[in-house]
């Protein structure tokens, strides 16, 4: 049975045109597809295109430099990547709506959340501007903000942290998109308030099938949540699988230094140091010809450090791109 | 007092916030941000500062700072009070207490070369020749993993984890005794999480800096504090050396916080038992104890009376009728 997957990107490549010569590249052809009801969590270090590619499917790359190089994004089989701008803002906020990593730069510090968030329901939903402050109200409560009918009136910068982040996430659900696209979203919330919310997100995905796409550092968020889990380095999908193959066998050196990093609750290593995975990532305009991990692997050899290894299919629904990991070519 | 005196004791810290009257036509209100907040930091101590969103753990970090003015309160740095200084008087106390932020975007000077960001402080201070402030910059820079010749890039030419190392680096120019961390690494990966909790505790080790750490991570909190205090709607309603918190949590509030910690693996996947009831006003909290509106085991007395914060002969302290286990401390 081949379900049609509502969102599918083919060979996504995210470029940053520069005033000399040829762009710099921070996705890679990376592909993906996302199924009705399905959650697929992307982890990686900071800076390897996590928020790029969310933002690409959104068209919402920083101007006027960034662009889509190439490659497709499909939204139930339309490309979005030829929509024209007027398209674009119809389906931004209802068909896929993106809960953005910094809540303070995309909240206007001018205008009350209350109202922000109305603006979002009125602009597609058409409601009158009673009802759109109406489920306005109602988001903040789902998204248990205390006292909504109060926060309704004030302004970003009377919030806590972990507040803001909650108008972000009930101005992103308050449509109920098709496709949820949640960078970091929970980063700055305690962890009630996180299980709270990652049950509404499961709540929104039960009764409307929504797709999400759950970009976190946190591998505990990860293991909760994803159906699927795809892991980037450098602009590049390193390894993709279902959760269960991921946390039981991770494949990649870089997906293995991710898991050992992670300290644990009630692992009795208190103060023992964490494992780090030495060095950084390598710039975008001097990413080595190989493998980009190959500087920081302790598996590397000279065949990483000269040739880019392909994703390689290891049985089931697992695939990574590394010499050492074995398995069929894909 | 005990033998060793606490770098840093808070006493009685309030924290009230006036906001416009409501639309209801409400007189101007207060948010009791923080109402009512002891605790002390012993040197070479890490304190944990844990609790729901809003509960005032930034607001605390900032009275301590004086970046906002306590309502009420004291709070004693090395021994001397801190909360009738004046500007300048704080502004020289401020070397000895240092603060790191949860955002490294956005808490450094874009326009400055990271080599400047962390001299400014020396600068500032009149600490060294130009010459000396220089060398203490490369001395830092190496100290926390930046390269030297990365003292003349801009914040924006850094990773996250490198800006945070930057942040510490300037917050360490001054030779602090506390550091106050308000999510130092919650905007991090996990592996340049580790990089710079292992680099936090290597400090700590070698110049005996107290940590004042407020995060949602509860594996990182475990992994880095000596005690913890968990606080809920203005009030610390739990305190304890880490391992007692942890293993054998008192409050139904931190039962509560300990049974939503996301699992480590997916097949551990479980229905959880999630806090019911709204989360009450800091303008009108609930009488009595603050968490009875929402807490499974409560008595009637719970709605009458505040249960005060009392203390075990092992410094375990809990704020709660039913569960506390000691006399008033
Ligand atoms: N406006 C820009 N101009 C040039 N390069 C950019 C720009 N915005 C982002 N980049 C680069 O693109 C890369 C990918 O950035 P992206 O924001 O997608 O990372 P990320 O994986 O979301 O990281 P994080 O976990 O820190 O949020 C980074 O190396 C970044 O430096
Ligand atoms: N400048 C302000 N004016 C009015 N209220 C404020 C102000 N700053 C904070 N508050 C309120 O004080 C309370 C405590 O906020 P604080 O930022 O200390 O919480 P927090 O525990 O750090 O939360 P988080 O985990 O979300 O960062 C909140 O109700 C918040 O709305
Ligand atoms: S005092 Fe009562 S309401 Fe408060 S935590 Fe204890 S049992 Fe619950
Ligand atoms: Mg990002
Ligand atoms: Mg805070």
């Amino acid at each position: 049975m081949t379900e049609q997957p509502i969102l599918a990107l083919e060979g996504l490549r995210t470029e940053f045109a520069t005033g000399q010569g040829a762009p710099v590249v921070a996705v890679n052809d990376l592909s993906l597809t996302l199924k009705r009801g399905e959650t697929l969590c992307i982890v990686g270090e900071s800076g390897c295109g996590k928020s790029l590619t969310a933002l690409s499917i959104l068209r919402l790359l920083p101007r006027p430099y960034g662009r889509i190089g190439g490659g497709r994004v499909l939204l139930e089989g339309r490309d979005l990547a030829q929509a024209t701008d007027a398209e674009m803002r119809q389906i931004r906020g209802r068909a896929i709506s993106m809960i953005f990593q910094e809540p303070m730069t995309s909240l206007n510090p001018v205008l009350t959340i209350g109202r922000q968030i109305a603006e979002t329901v009125m602009v597609h939903e058409g409601l009158d501007w009673t009802a759109c402050m109406g489920r306005a109200l109602e988001m903040l409560r789902q998204v248990r903000i205390p006292e909504p009918e109060r926060r309704l009136h004030e302004y970003p910068h009377q919030l806590s942290g972990g507040m803001r982040q909650r108008v972000m996430i009930a101005m992103a659900l308050a449509c109920r998109p098709r496709v949820l696209l949640a960078d970091e979203p929970t980063t700055a919330l305690d962890v009630t308030i996180q299980a709270q919310i990652l049950d509404l997100v499961r709540d929104l995905q039960a009764e409307t099938g929504a797709a999400v796409i759950l970009i976190t550092h946190d591998l505990g968020v990860v293991a909760e949540m994803a159906d699927r889990v795809l892991v980037m380095y450098a602009g590049h999908k390193v390894e993709e699988g279902s959760v269960e193959e991921i946390f039981d066998a991770p494949a990649h050196p870089y997906t293995q230094g991710l898991m050992q990093a992670m300290p644990h609750l009630g692992s009795g290593e208190h103060r023992s140091r964490l494992n780090e995975i030495a060095g950084v990532v390598p710039a975008l305009n001097a990413r080595p010809p190989g493998c980009s991990f190959a500087p920081r692997c302790g598996l590397a050899t000279d065949r990483c450090r000269q040739e880019m290894p392909p994703l390689t299919g290891l049985g089931g629904t697992h695939m990574a791109a590394c010499w050492a990991a074995g398995g069929s070519q894909a | 007092m005990s033998a060793s005196q606490p770098v840093l004791a808070v006493e009685g810290l309030v924290k009230h916030y006036g906001i416009r009257p409501g639309l209801f036509g409400r007189a101007r209100a207060q948010v009791r941000a923080v109402d009512g907040v002891s605790f002390s930091i012993a040197p070479g101590e890490t304190l944990g500062l844990v609790g729901e969103s809003g509960c005032g753990k930034s607001t605390v970090g900032k009275a301590v700072l004086r970046l906002v003015e306590p309502t009420a309160g004291r709070v004693t740095l090395e021994g001397e009070d801190i909360t009738a200084l004046n500007r300048a008087g704080m502004i020289a106390r401020r070397r000895r207490m240092q603060v790191i932020f949860q955002d490294p975007y956005s808490s450094l000077n874009p326009r400055m070369t990271a080599g400047d960001i962390v001299q400014e402080p020396l600068i500032n201070f009149g600490i060294g020749s130009a010459g000396e402030q220089r060398e203490r910059v490369a001395a830092l820079f190496a100290r926390v993993g930046l390269r030297p010749d990365q003292r003349s890039n801009y914040p924006h030419e850094f990773s996250g984890g490198q800006r945070q190392r930057l942040g510490i680096a300037r917050a360490l120019a001054l030779g602090p005794s506390i550091i106050i961390g308000d999510e130092p690494v919650s905007a991090l990966d996990v592996s340049v999480q580790a990089q710079v909790i292992n680099l936090m505790m290597d400090l700590q080790d070698e110049f005996g800096l107290s940590y004042l750490f407020v995060a949602h991570d509860l594996g990182v909190v475990e992994h880095i504090s000596h005690r913890v205090a968990v606080m809920y709607l203005g009030k610390i309603v739990e305190i304890a050396p880490r391992a007692a918190l942890f293993e054998e949590p008192r409050h139904p509030y931190t039962e509560a916080l300990l049974s939503a910690v996301p699992v480590s693996h997916p097949r551990q996947r479980r229905k959880r038992v999630t806090l019911k009831g709204d989360v009450p006003s800091p303008v009108n909290p609930p009488p009595g104890c603050r968490f009875h509106t929402r807490c499974p085991i409560a008595v009637p007395l719970c709605r009458e009376v505040e249960p005060p914060l009392l203390a075990d002969p092992s410094g375990h302290a809990t704020a709660c009728h039913l569960r506390s286990q000691a006399s008033p401390a």
